[in-house]
């Protein structure tokens, strides 16, 4: 199903060594697998293959750039890499602003909860297998939801997945920061 | 602030992807920036974006990867190395007056940097400039009147920022966002207490004289 089954762990790892020790072997790895996969995203939202390849290269290289900000207890490399490409999108090929809430006091702890990160990372992957078992018409038009196929009112209230799972461990972070900050 | 009204899901899925209008966008941010649940409930749904992102099905599937150019990676490692000598942008300061940051961005700290225009009934309000696609303004509505008829035609958005209404079925207070569409007939009011100030979007052109013409209309901007 997947070319590296349980690879999400793997990810996080070469995301670390981006982040914490500036590896340019890591970010190698991580565009290889990413870059194309962006440029899909990119070409299937409109953009044509020369302008898709320049903000692929654009996108990766805020990857690296930006990597300080990369979370594995908030996001999975894979949902990081995809709002730094969902953001560049909204800029190049709508060529409007887009609000971003406000920004919270975390960022990377010095000691990350391993466990947390753990769980969001399997949590993660059990929602990408049950996006997988889809009928493929179902996936098609979730699909077509983030490629911007779709209006907003035109999106199925419903989609069968397991987002409550993720929402309900980023609320528990979201709790804990809180009773930090008071 | 205790929030009951929140954000639909088309709208958080919408707003995760990255494909809502510019105001609509600000509204969501703006409601986001004050409720938690709904910030998980983004994060969940960008969660499904990495998710599409990273499905490797089949070659025939929407999601299926592009194949980069030839020098793909020594271009972008030439850029890194560019763009490593810019500095980076500073963070946005905390917040200090009654608007969350994605909204003080657009109309300043809070109602009193904002340039209020009065239309009648002793409402005020004031349109922010975003994009094409939707349109969102400012209203302050003095306790107890009623909230000007804003004469749904597509899809409006209405979050409450200070003071509440209440129409027939609910009340609306701070942080709670109010999601009508064509079938909504209403006419909410500013609870007493202090004066009510919303944001709303809406992506239709307000009910207006239908002799107007709509490049009037365009150049009014309502
Ligand atoms: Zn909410």
């Amino acid at each position: 199903m997947t070319e590296r089954a349980g690879a999400q762990d793997d990810w996080n790892d070469l995301m670390m060594r981006i982040r914490d020790d500036r590896d340019m072997a890591a970010f190698a790895d991580v565009f290889r697998h990413y870059g194309p996969r962006v440029k899909g995203f990119l070409m299937k939202s409109g953009a044509g293959s020369a302008l898709a390849e320049e903000l692929t290269q654009d996108v990766m290289a805020t990857v690296w750039h930006k990597a300080n900000q990369f979370d594995p207890e908030r996001a999975g490399v894979a949902t990081w890499i995809f709002t730094i490409a969902r953001n560049r999108r909204i800029d190049a090929l709508r060529k409007s602003r887009r609000p971003e809430p406000e920004d919270l006091p975390w960022g990377p702890e010095p000691e990350p909860d391993q466990a947390d990160a753990i769980s969001l990372q399997q949590e993660t992957r059990r929602l990408g297998a049950a996006l997988a078992a889809l009928p493929k018409a179902q996936r098609d038009l979730i699909e077509r939801a983030y490629f911007g196929d779709l209006s907003h009112s035109e999106i199925a209230a419903e989609t069968g997945l397991p987002l409550g799972t993720i929402k309900s461990r980023l609320r528990l972070a979201l709790e804990k920061l809180r009773h930090k900050m008071s | 602030m205790t929030i009951t009204h929140h954000l639909s899901e088309p709208l958080v899925m919408a707003y995760a992807a990255g494909t809502l209008p510019e105001a609509f966008s600000l509204v969501v941010a703006t409601h986001i920036s004050l409720c938690d649940e709904c910030r998980a409930r983004l994060g969940a749904h960008e969660a499904l974006g990495g998710a599409i992102l990273d499905a490797v099905l089949d070659a025939k599937d929407a999601a299926a990867p592009a194949s980069l150019a030839p020098d793909s990676l020594a271009a972008t490692i030439a850029r890194i190395k560019a763009m490593d000598r810019t500095p980076p942008t500073p963070p946005r300061p905390p917040r200090t007056g009654l608007f969350p940051a994605p909204l003080r961005d657009y109309a300043g700290d809070g109602p009193e940097a904002v340039k209020w225009r009065r239309v009648g009934g002793g409402v005020r309000q004031a349109i922010l400039p975003t994009g094409r696609g939707a349109t969102v303004r400012l209203l302050h509505i003095p306790a107890g009147s009623s909230v000007p008829d804003h004469g749904h035609r597509g899809t409006e958005l209405t979050l409450v920022l200070q003071g509440a209404f209440r129409d027939d079925s609910a009340r609306f207070g701070p942080g709670d966002l109010e999601i009508a569409d064509q079938s909504v007939e209403h006419t909410p009011v500013a609870e007493a207490g202090p004066d009510c100030i919303c944001l709303a979007a809406t992506d239709a052109p307000l009910r207006f004289n239908a002799l107007l013409p709509r490049i009037a209309q365009r150049f009014l901007r309502i």
